[in-house]
C-alpha cells in the first residue's frame, strides 16, 4: 500500500483531534482528543520513517509515547482535583488559567 | 600589577554582605552594631580612597594604577580598573560623602512609631530588617559607584552605572521622611518607580550604543571594550567611525548620562526622588549618583566620539543654559525645602555640564572641580534641611521661620550651605563656578554672558529660603528646637571646614586634574581660545 | 616689612574666626578682642606708611605674592597684594575709621546680648574689606568684594527677628550680586581679551585692545559700582540698609564698604581712559545719582535714611569725579577719604542722638537736643559744616575740587556737568541743614513711648564720645592738610595720573559760586525749618516730596518691572514643570498602561481560546515556513 495514505490518515487524525480540543468542552474529552493529536503526528512520524527507510521517526514516536504517558499521568490528576473542588470538568466553566 | 583600586572596591561591597548579614533585631544595641560596622567600613574605604588619590601621580600616565582580569573572554570583556585624576578624585568624594551620610542618617532607619492607627510604617524591608538593610544599601551604592569611577572598560562601566539603579531604587522608596502620613509613602512609592524607569530607559538607549560601539569595533578589528585602546584607536585613526554612526553613539551614550546628570529637560526625576526620600539619600543621589552621569560624559562621550561631541556641543550648551536658568527660577518657586534644593542641583548640573561641553580646560577643570564642590557644599545645605525637617517633621518653608534666634548653630551651618550653593567667593563652589563661566565665555561669550544671570538667581533662591526659615519671628512649633547635637556637628563640621579649604586653596584639586583634562581635550583635538591681546608671560607667573 | 601685609587681612580674619568659633567663651572680652585686633591692623598699616613715605614716589608700590590660588593653564589666579599709594590711602581709611567705630560699638551694642556675633562681623568686614583693595588682580578683588558684601549681608540683617532687616540684608545682597554679574563679565572679558586679569599686565596692554572692548570692559565694571555703591539704577538698596545697627551704617554704609566702586573706578583708570564712552557713561550715572539721593535726602524725616541719602549723593559726586578721567581721580579719592571722615561721624551722631532717645529714629520726634547732648552736638555740628563745604573744612576743599573738575571737562558737557555739582551742593547745604535744625534746635517735639514715659536724652558713654570727637577733628583738618600744597595730588599722582583740565571759570569764581549756593540752600533751610515751628506730623507736601518720601518711587518701579513679572513667570514655569514637562512623561506613562491593559484582556484565562491561539499561531507558522520555500 502506498505510505502516502498513511499521511491522509495522520491529517485526518490531527484535524479530529485538534477540532475536538476546540469544540468540546469536557476535559476528559479534551483531553483524549490532544492524545488523538499526538497519536496521528506519532503515525506520522512512522510513515515518514518507513518512507525514508530510517528509523530516527520510529525512535522519536517512542519519545512521544512516552511524553504523552507522562502527561496523561500528570494531566489526568489535574483534572480530577479540579473536578473535585468545582464538581465540574467543563474548561468553560471558569476561566482557570488566570489568577 | 596592584590590587588597591580592586580593594578599594570590595571593601564596601563585602562591607555590604556583612552589614546586611549581620544580626536582625530590634534592640537599640544590635542596630548600633550595625551601624558601627558599616560607618567603620565606609571609614576604611575613605582610607583607601584617599591612598589611591595620594599614590596618583599627576605628571604620570594618563591611567594609573591599571589592574585587568579577564572576564568575558568571548566579547572582550574584562575587568579593567585604572584611576585618572578625575576619577581618583570624584572615588575620593564619594568615600568621604558616605559616612557623613551614614552619620547624618543614624536613626532614619530605625523602626519608627507605627501610626497612630496601628499600621506598620510602610517599607519594603521587613521592621526588623530595616536597619541592616539601609546601611548595607548605601554600601553597595558606594561599592557600585567607585568602581564606576575606576572602570576603564566600557563595558563593566555600563553594568555598574546600571545597577547601582538598583540599591538606590530600594534607598528612596523603602526610607523616606518620617515627615509625611500614608499619602507620602504612595509619593514615594511614585517617586522610586520614576526614578527607576528614566535611569532604565536612559540605560536601554546606552546599552544599544554599547553594543553597536562594539559592533563596528570589531569589524575593524577592535574586538574590545577597553577605553584606552577605543580611545587611542579613535584619536590615532585606526577606528574609524563614520559621521551618522558617530553622531548615533554618540547620543546613545549622551542621553544615559543627561538622564542621570540630569539635564534638562530630563529632570523631573530628580525632584520627586530628592523630595521623597531621606535626605541622607537624596545627598546619594545628589551629590554621588549623579555625578557617575557628568563624570562618564567627560570619560565616554568625549573621548570615544571626539567629532559628535564637537557637534552637538553648541546644543548641548543651549540645553545647560536652558537648565541653569530653569532650575533656579523653579527653585525660587518652590514650598517644599528638599525641592528647592533639588531644583537647585538642577541649576548647578547646568553648570558642570555647560563647563564639560565649552571644551576649554577651565570649563573641564571647573566642571571637575564643580562636582566636588557641588557634592560638599549641597551635602552640608541638604544634611543641615535634613536636620531641620526632622526637627520639626515638615518640609513646607511656609512652617519654618525664626529657627536662627532658637538654634544659631544650625542656623549658622545651614547659612553656609545656602552661601555655597549661591557660589560666595571664599568657599568651594566659588572656584568652579567661575571657571566655567570663564571657561564658555572664551568661546561662546554671549551664552557665557547669560549663564551669569544665575548667579544672582541662585542668590535669590538661596537667600529667599533662609529668610523665610530661619529669620523672623520665631514660629509655633519652632519655638522649643534644639540646637545641633554633637553627631549632627561631626557631620557638617568637616563638610564646611572642606568647602572653606578649597574655597581658599583649592590646588590639591586642581594639580590632580589639570593633566587629566588636558589629555580629554588633546582626545577632542580641542586648544584652548587664545586671547586677542596676550600678555607677554608676565601674569601670575612673575613671582613664580 | 612688606610680609606685614599679608597681616593686614589676616589680623581681623583671625579676630572673626575666633570669636564665631570660640562661643560663650569670648562672650565677655570678645568686643575688646576684635577692637584691638582692628586697631592692630590700623598699627600695621602705619607701619607700612611709615616704611614707604621712605621710598620716593615711583617706588612706593610693591606686592606681595602669598600662593597660587586657581592656576588652571592660561588662568591663573593668585592670592598676591599689591600696596601701592592708593591702597595704602585705604588701607589708612578702613583700618583708621574701622578702629574707631569698633570702639564705639562697645558702647552702643554693650546691651545686645549678640554683641559677640556683631564683633566678628565686623572683623569679617574689615579683612574683606582690605583684600578688596589690597588685591593684585581682579579675581582677588572679587573676593573681597563679595566678603564685603557677605558682612553687608550679616550687619544690615543682624536684628535678623525683625522681618523688615531680613528682607533688607537679603535686598542688599540680591542688588549687589547684580553688580557682582558685571565685575565677573568684566573678568572674563580680560581674560578673553588679555588672557591675564592681573592689574598689571591688563593696564600695561589696555591700549592694544579695541575701543569697543575696552568700553564693554568699562560699562561692566561701572555695572559693579552701581551695586556696590549704590548708584543709579541699583541705588534702591541703601536707604533699606539702615535697618542695620548704626555703627555698620557708619563704617559699611557711608565711609567705605559703599565706596568701592569709586576704588574700581579708580583702580581700571588705565581702562577708563582708553574708553572715552564708558567714560561718559560713569559721568551720568554719577550725575544722576548725586541729584537723586540729594533730592531724597531732602524728603526724608528719617534720621538715618536723610545721611544715606546724603551719602548717595556724596557718592555721585565721587563717581562723576571719577569719569571726568585724570583731571578727577585723584579729587574722587580726596572726597573719599574726607566723606569717610565726616559721614562716618555724622551717622555716630545719629547713633548716639537714637541712643538717647530709645531708638527713636524720627526727626519730627526729636528738636532742642543740643542742650542734652552737648559733646554729640558739637561733633555732628563740625560733621554738618565739613559736608556742607563751608569753607576752611574738610568737605569744601575736596567738593570744590570736584565741582571744578566738572566745568573743566569742557564744552556743554562741562556746563552741564558742573551746574548739576552746583545744584547738587545746594541742595546738600538745604537737606543737611534741615537735619541739623530738625534734630537740635527748635522746640522738643518728643513722644511719649507705649507706657506713656517720654525719652529722657543723655549724652552716650565714653567709648562712643571719642570716637565722634576724633571723626569730627578729621572731618575739620583733613581737607586743609590734603590741600596744602596739592599734598594728596603728589601722593597720589603716580597710581592714578592727573592732568589739569581749561576751566572756563577761574578757580575763585567756583569757589565764590559754590559758596553762594551753599548759603542758599542753608538759607532756604532755615526760612522753612529754622523760623516756623515743625508740625510732628509731615504735611502732605508737593508730588515731588511725596515721590521722594518713597525713594522717588525706586521700589515701585522694580516691584512693577522686576518682581511682579518675575514672581509670575517662576509660578508659570513652576505649573509648566509639573504640568507640561511632568505631565508629558506621566501621560506617556498612562498611555503605555491603557495599552498593556487592552492588552491583558486577550490572557482571558479560558482553554480553549488560548487553545485556538496556538493553532492559528502554528497555522501561521507552517503557512509563512511553506511561502518561504517556495520563494
Amino acid at each position: 500500500m502506498n505510505p502516502v495514505n498513511y499521511l491522509y490518515l495522520s491529517a485526518l487524525l490531527f484535524t479530529i483531534g485538534a477540532s475536538g480540543v476546540l469544540i468540546r468542552r469536557n476535559a476528559i474529552v479534551l483531553f483524549m482528543c490532544v492524545e488523538l493529536m499526538l497519536n496521528a503526528s506519532n503515525l506520522a512520524l512512522v510513515t515518514f520513517s518507513r518512507m525514508h527507510g530510517t528509523l530516527d521517526g520510529q525512535i522519536i514516536a517512542f519519545f512521544t509515547m512516552v511524553v504523552a504517558a507522562a502527561e496523561v499521568v500528570v494531566g489526568l490528576a489535574i483534572i480530577v482535583s479540579i473536578f473535585r473542588t468545582r464538581h465540574s470538568a467543563s474548561v468553560d466553566d471558569s476561566n482557570l488559567m488566570k489568577l | 600589577m596592584s590590587v588597591l583600586l580592586t580593594t578599594t572596591c570590595a571593601v564596601p561591597a563585602a562591607g555590604a554582605v556583612l552589614t546586611a548579614a549581620l544580626p536582625a533585631g530590634a534592640t537599640e544595641a544590635r542596630r548600633r552594631t550595625t551601624k558601627t560596622v558599616a560607618l567603620a567600613v565606609s571609614a576604611v574605604t575613605l582610607a583607601l580612597a584617599a591612598a589611591v588619590a595620594l599614590r596618583f601621580d599627576p605628571h604620570g600616565a594618563r591611567y594609573q594604577l591599571t589592574e585587568s582580569y579577564s572576564w568575558i573572554r568571548s566579547f572582550g570583556i574584562t575587568f579593567s580598573l585604572g584611576v585618572d585624576g578625575i576619577g581618583a578624585v570624584l572615588a575620593l568624594l564619594t568615600a568621604v560623602l558616605v559616612p557623613m551620610v551614614m552619620l547624618a542618617s543614624w536613626h532614619d532607619a530605625d523602626p519608627g512609631p507605627a501610626a497612630p492607627d496601628g499600621t506598620l510604617d510602610p517599607g519594603t524591608f521587613e521592621r526588623r530588617r530595616r536597619t541592616q538593610g539601609f546601611f548595607a544599601l548605601i554600601l553597595a551604592v558606594e561599592a557600585m559607584v567607585i568602581v564606576s569611577f575606576y572602570a576603564t572598560d566600557v563595558f563593566l562601566f555600563y553594568v555598574f552605572f546600571e545597577a547601582m539603579l538598583i540599591p538606590m531604587y530600594f534607598l528612596i522608596g523603602g526610607f523616606g521622611d518620617r515627615a509625611g502620613g500614608p499619602e507620602s509613602a504612595r509619593q514615594r512609592s511614585y517617586a522610586a518607580v520614576k526614578f527607576l524607569l528614566y535611569n532604565l530607559l536612559g540605560g536601554l538607549v546606552m546599552l544599544a550604543a554599547v553594543i553597536g560601539l562594539y559592533v563596528i569595533a570589531q569589524d575593524q578589528g577592535f574586538g574590545t571594550f577597553d577605553l584606552p585602546t577605543l580611545t587611542d584607536a579613535v584619536a590615532g585613526g585606526s577606528l574609524k567611525l563614520s559621521g551618522t554612526a558617530q553622531n548615533a553613539l554618540f547620543l546613545g551614550f549622551f542621553f544615559a548620562f543627561a538622564v542621570k546628570a540630569p539635564l534638562w529637560p530630563l529632570h523631573t526625576w530628580l525632584p520627586n526622588a530628592m523630595g521623597e526620600a531621606t535626605a541622607g539619600t537624596a545627598v546619594l543621589i545628589t551629590a554621588v549618583v549623579d555625578k557617575v552621569g557628568t563624570f562618564a560624559m567627560l570619560r565616554f562621550c568625549l573621548g570615544l566620539f571626539p567629532d559628535a561631541s564637537k557637534t552637538f556641543a553648541p546644543a548641548i550648551l543651549v540645553l545647560s543654559l536652558i537648565g541653569i536658568v530653569y532650575g533656579a527660577l523653579l527653585a525660587i518657586g518652590q514650598k517644599d525645602i528638599k525641592r528647592l534644593v533639588a531644583y537647585a542641583s538642577i541649576s548647578h548640573f547646568g553648570f558642570i555640564i555647560m563647563g564639560i561641553f565649552a571644551l576649554t580646560s577651565q570649563g573641564q577643570s571647573g566642571a571637575t572641580l564643580y562636582m566636588v564642590n557641588h557634592g560638599l557644599s549641597t551635602a552640608a545645605w541638604m544634611l543641615v534641611a535634613g536636620f531641620l525637617i526632622s526637627r520639626r517633621g515638615s518640609r513646607l518653608i511656609a512652617d519654618y521661620g525664626g529657627v536662627q534666634k532658637v538654634a544659631p548653630v544650625l542656623a549658622g551651618t545651614f547659612l553656609i550651605g545656602s552661601l555655597a550653593t549661591l557660589s560666595l567667593p571664599g568657599l568651594a563652589p566659588f572656584v568652579s563656578e567661575f571657571l566655567v563661566l570663564v571657561g564658555t565665555f572664551t568661546r561662546y561669550p554671549a551664552i557665557g554672558v547669560i549663564a551669569t544671570v544665575g548667579i544672582v538667581l541662585a542668590a535669590l533662591y538661596a537667600l529667599l529660603l533662609y529668610q523665610r526659615t530661619m529669620t523672623g519671628p520665631v514660629k509655633e512649633g519652632v519655638r522649643s528646637m534644639p540646637d545641633l547635637k554633637v553627631r549632627e556637628l561631626a557631620v557638617v563640621a568637616p563638610l564646611v571646614a572642606l568647602t572653606i579649604l578649597l574655597g581658599v586653596y583649592p590646588r590639591p584639586l586642581t594639580d590632580l586634574v589639570n593633566p587629566s583634562v588636558d589629555a580629554t581635550l588633546s582626545q577632542v583635538h580641542r586648544t584652548d581660545p587664545a586671547p586677542a591681546h596676550p600678555v607677554a608671560a608676565t601674569s601670575g607667573g612673575e613671582q613664580k | 616689612m612688606n610680609s606685614l601685609i599679608p597681616l593686614l587681612v589676616a589680623a581681623p580674619l583671625a579676630g572673626s574666626a575666633l570669636l564665631l568659633l570660640g562661643g560663650r567663651a569670648f562672650d565677655r572680652f570678645g568686643h575688646w578682642l576684635a577692637t584691638a585686633l582692628a586697631a592692630l591692623s590700623f598699627g600695621f598699616g602705619l607701619a607700612l606708611f611709615w616704611d614707604m613715605l621712605g621710598r620716593d614716589g615711583e617706588h612706593r608700590a610693591v606686592t606681595e605674592h602669598l600662593f597660587s590660588w586657581v592656576p588652571v593653564n592660561a588662568f591663573q589666579a593668585d592670592v598676591s597684594f599689591r600696596l601701592d599709594q592708593l591702597s595704602m590711602t585705604f588701607v589708612l581709611l578702613i583700618t583708621g575709621v574701622g578702629t574707631l567705630i569698633h570702639l564705639y560699638s562697645v558702647g552702643y551694642m554693650a546691651h545686645d546680648e549678640r554683641r559677640r556675633r556683631f564683633f566678628a562681623y565686623l572683623n569679617l568686614f574689615l579683612a574683606a574689606m582690605l583684600l578688596l583693595v589690597l588685591a593684585d588682580n581682579y579675581l582677588l578683588l572679587y573676593f573681597g568684594w563679595e566678603g564685603v558684601g557677605l558682612a553687608s549681608y550679616l550687619l544690615i540683617g543682624f536684628w535678623q527677628h525683625k522681618p523688615s532687616a531680613a528682607t533688607a540684608a537679603k535686598k542688599a545682597f540680591i542688588v549687589n550680586r547684580v553688580g557682582d554679574m558685571g565685575l565677573s563679565i568684566a573678568i572674563m572679558l580680560m581674560f578673553a581679551e588679555f588672557g591675564s586679569f592681573a592689574f598689571t599686565p591688563v593696564f600695561d596692554s589696555a591700549h592694544e585692545a579695541s575701543e569697543g572692548k575696552l568700553t564693554a570692559i568699562g560699562l561692566m565694571l561701572l555695572l559693579a559700582a552701581c551695586g556696590k555703591s549704590a548708584q543709579v539704577p541699583l541705588q534702591s538698596w541703601l536707604g533699606d540698609a539702615m535697618e542695620g545697627p548704626t555703627p555698620v551704617s557708619a563704617l559699611i554704609h557711608a565711609a567705605t564698604m559703599v565706596t568701592a566702586g569709586v576704588y574700581l573706578i579708580t583702580r581700571s583708570a588705565a581702562i577708563f581712559n582708553l574708553a572715552p564712552d564708558a567714560r561718559t557713561a560713569v559721568v551720568v550715572v554719577g550725575a544722576v545719582t548725586l541729584l537723586f539721593g540729594a533730592i531724597v535726602g531732602c524728603a526724608k524725616d528719617d534720621i538715618k535714611k536723610a545721611l544715606a541719602g546724603s551719602t548717595m549723593s556724596q557718592i555721585g559726586y565721587m563717581v562723576l569725579a571719577a569719569g571726568l578721567g585724570p583731571i578727577g581721580y585723584v579729587f574722587a579719592i580726596m572726597h573719599l577719604v574726607t566723606h569717610g571722615f565726616f559721614k562716618a561721624g555724622l551717622f555716630l551722631g545719629a547713633g548716639s542722638v537714637m541712643h538717647g532717645m530709645d531708638d527713636e529714629v524720627n526727626m519730627r520726634h526729636y528738636g532742642g537736643l543740643r542742650k542734652h547732648m552737648p559733646w554729640t552736638f558739637a561733633t555732628f555740628g563740625l560733621g554738618y559744616l565739613a559736608i556742607i563745604g563751608f569753607p576752611g573744612l574738610s568737605g569744601f576743599f575736596s567738593k570744590d575740587r570736584i565741582i571744578e573738575a566738572a566745568f573743566a571737562e569742557g564744552g556743554t558737557e562741562g556746563w552741564i556737568l558742573g551746574l548739576c555739582a552746583l545744584v547738587g551742593a545746594a541742595v546738600t547745604a538745604f537737606y543737611m541743614t534741615r537735619v541739623m535744625l530738625l534734630t537740635f534746635f527748635g522746640e522738643k517735639r518728643w513722644q511719649p513711648d507705649a507706657e506713656g514715659n517720654l525719652p529722657h536724652p543723655h549724652e552716650a558713654p565714653r567709648t562712643m564720645v571719642i570716637p565722634m570727637v576724633l571723626l569730627a577733628v578729621g572731618s575739620v583738618f583733613a581737607g586743609a592738610l590734603f590741600d596744602i600744597n596739592d599734598s594728596f595730588l603728589k601722593w597720589l599722582e603716580p597710581v592714578t595720573g592727573h592732568s589739569e583740565g581749561n576751566s572756563p571759570l577761574s578757580s575763585w569764581t567756583v569757589t565764590g559760586l559754590t559758596t553762594v549756593c551753599m548759603l542758599a540752600g542753608l538759607g532756604l533751610a532755615y526760612v522753612m525749618y529754622g523760623r516756623s515751628p515743625v508740625p510732628v506730623v509731615p504735611p502732605v507736601g508737593s508730588p515731588l516730596t511725596r515721590a521722594a518720601r518713597r525713594d522717588l518711587l525706586q521700589d515701585d518701579f522694580n516691584h512693577a518691572v522686576l518682581v511682579r513679572p518675575g514672581s509670575a513667570l517662576t509660578a508659570t514655569l513652576v505649573f509648566f514643570d509639573s504640568r507640561g514637562l511632568d505631565g508629558f512623561v506621566n501621560g506617556l506613562a498612562a498611555v503605555i498602561g491603557g495599552l498593556s491593559g487592552r492588552l491583558r484582556r486577550v490572557q482571558n484565562g479560558f482553554v480553549r481560546s488560548y487553545a485556538l491561539s496556538m493553532f492559528g499561531g502554528t497555522l501561521v507558522l507552517v503557512a509563512s515556513t511553506l511561502l518561504m520555500r517556495s520563494v
